[in-house]
């Protein structure tokens, strides 16, 4: 070893320290200035100023059900029938990929108001509209992938992980909902 | 080394250059007489130069294109139509590079399956090798979002459903997705990004090319024999002799690539995509361009949850495992020889990988209905297991035939 007066006995100089000191600091800097240039990815906050909709769900008759647009995805409001809500409620726990009681997705057991994009990859699937494929368990298909869902949104059969997610709503009146 | 010619010139104003700037010699040693090439190569050592070809149509035809399309929701669709309809041969310009990405492809995928045949990948072209699946990598990125642009109903649903496939990452999976999307949902900032990114990354890809072609020249071609070329009886200069096999063969590829333009330039496509993008209305059958399909074919395989983890990311992380797997091949197959020519048993099974990628192929593009669902999961696990089982085994069990002398040697036996 040197017999530099600034090394110790252990063989670390006064230079080594400075030597990472500086570079932990400069790679600390170079994190931080990275960060607008990733963050300026994010929705911009035009994007994120969305208002909620409201929805006029009076011309919905029983058995039907409809798609609104709400931040750029489907949500589907489903009027059910007492078969369909009788079969959602009939089901029990451990059948269920991603268990969820029916009477904890809806306000009101008649409505059904979920966001209509598929859990595995982001499809629409069908079974809004009449003469749609609704799949084994009578609620939605996705053609994608061949995910089923059943009369309360939830998740039965095929590579999606989770239930249709529910959005945040609320009953305005007896025939208005605003979602978001 | 594959020293062939060295660069000479009684010019004064070449050898001026050369002495500031070595660009000429460096070009005769890459693409010309200084490159000493192996004599035996065949046909199918046509592909590497005929991907640079192609490079070359994609990058004039994309920034032509880039000068009359309109990166935004309302007016991109419009804008392709346009290109189609009005702008002076737009049609053309757009069919060549549409048509020119499925070449590119089928291009590019020879030229992998040739390097698998005849052991291409192994020491010492471990780099070559790595590089090349770089280069594939980035032309998928490439193509995936180059198909976004028109904005048609494909475009759209298709980036929406790669682009949720991030959303099977654990904890900051949906962040990422909304860190692509720039917003809820694929729309106008998506678009905009993917026209930027799909502009540059040919450039980088034109820059791997090189990293290829420099990491090529040091060991020098690979052969259908899979030995070494020993001296100058087994190499020929490349030019004039492969630049001339090149260059008949890019005329045989011509012929064929304006058969497509001019005769079928949708039959490769999607009719959905002439469909506006619809954020409402998913397509009755979501399929991505042919050429990623025995990837997608893999990603839908996994239909349910094993050991805790869903079924969602064992699919996505098999669909790029799929991809990954083939870095560590210059290390999965040990074995000394590298041409197939002389391993009968692994000839064989890679005669079985490409069946079974020809049907991942096919139940990729179809419906997850009846048995198809069962067969992708079969071809994954064979796909899988050919590599990490069968080639390591092969390697070190396979009793291979005797190796030619040489590759004069080998030539000269089979012209007696």
């Amino acid at each position: 070893m040197s017999t530099n007066d600034n090394t110790h006995e252990d063989g670390a100089s006064r230079r080594d320290f400075l030597h990472i000191g500086v570079t932990a600091i400069g790679v600390v800097g170079a994190a931080a200035a990275v960060w607008p240039f990733i963050h300026q990815m994010n929705p911009a906050a035009d994007t994120l100023a969305l208002a909620s909709v409201e929805v006029d769900i009076s011309a919905l008759e029983e058995g039907q059900a409809m798609t609104v647009k709400w931040r750029g995805k489907p949500v589907f409001i489903r009027h059910r029938t007492p078969a369909e809500i009788a079969s959602a409620q009939a089901v029990t726990m451990d059948e269920l990929i991603d268990p969820q009681a029916d009477g904890d997705r809806v306000q009101q057991e008649k409505w059904l108001v979920l966001i209509g994009v598929c859990t595995h990859l982001g499809c629409i699937p069908g079974g809004t509209k009449s003469g749609d494929e609704r799949g084994e368990f009578g609620g939605w298909f996705c053609p994608c992938h061949g995910s089923h869902y059943d009369t309360a949104g939830r998740i039965r059969k095929g590579p999606a992980p989770k239930n249709l997610a529910v959005p945040e709503y609320a009953f305005l009146s007896e025939t208005k909902l605003k979602i978001g | 080394m594959a020293q062939g010619h060295k660069f000479e010139s009684n010019s004064a104003a070449v050898n001026w250059l050369e002495a500031r700037l070595p660009i000429i010699s460096l070009l005769y040693g890459a693409l010309g007489p200084g490159y000493a090439a192996p004599r035996n190569l065949n046909y199918w050592w046509n592909f590497g130069s005929l991907a640079g070809l192609i490079l070359v149509i994609q990058l004039i035809t994309g920034i032509i294109l880039a000068m009359h399309y309109v990166p935004h929701v309302d007016l991109a669709f419009d804008s392709v139509e346009r290109i189609m309809r009005d702008v002076n041969y737009g049609w053309l310009m757009r069919y060549m590079h549409a048509n020119g990405a499925s070449f590119f492809f089928i291009a590019v995928y020879i030229h992998i399956f040739r390097g698998i045949y005849y052991g291409s990948y192994k020491a010492p072209r471990e780099m070559l090798w790595m590089l090349g699946l770089v280069i594939y990598l980035l032309m998928m990125a490439t193509a995936f979002m180059g198909y976004v642009l028109p904005w048609g109903q494909m475009s759209f649903w298709g980036a929406t459903v790669i682009t949720n496939l991030f959303s099977a990452i654990p904890v900051v999976g949906d962040y990422i997705v909304t860190l692509l999307w720039g917003g809820f949902s694929v729309d106008n900032p998506t678009l905009n990004r993917f026209f930027s990114l799909h502009y540059l990354l040919p450039f980088l890809i034109t820059g791997v090319v090189i990293l290829h072609i420099w990491a090529l020249h040091l060991p020098g071609s690979n052969n259908p024999l899979g030995i070494e070329a020993k001296d100058n009886k087994d190499r020929i200069p490349f030019h004039p002799f492969y630049t001339i096999k090149d260059v008949f063969g890019i005329g045989v590829f011509l012929i064929v690539f304006a058969l497509f333009l001019f005769y079928a330039p949708n039959s490769m496509g999607e009719p959905d995509n002439y469909i506006p993008a619809n954020s409402m209305v998913t397509p009755d059958h979501i399929v991505p361009e042919w050429y990623y399909l025995p990837f997608y074919a893999i990603l839908k395989s996994f239909t349910i949850n094993i050991l805790w983890i869903p079924a969602k990311l064992w699919g996505v992380v098999a669909m790029f495992a799929s991809i990954l797997i083939l870095f560590a091949l210059p290390w999965l197959d040990s074995s000394k020889v590298r041409s197939m020519q002389f391993r009968p048993l692994s000839k064989f099974f890679f005669v079985l990988l490409l069946v079974d990628v020809f049907v991942l192929g096919y139940t990729g593009s179809q419906k997850p209905e009846g048995i198809l669902p069962l067969i992708s999961a079969l071809g994954t696990a064979w796909y899988f297991a050919h590599f990490i089982v069968i080639t390591p085994l092969l390697s070190k069990f396979e009793s291979t035939l005797p190796l030619p002398e040489s590759i004069s040697a080998a030539v000269l036996k089979k012209s007696a």
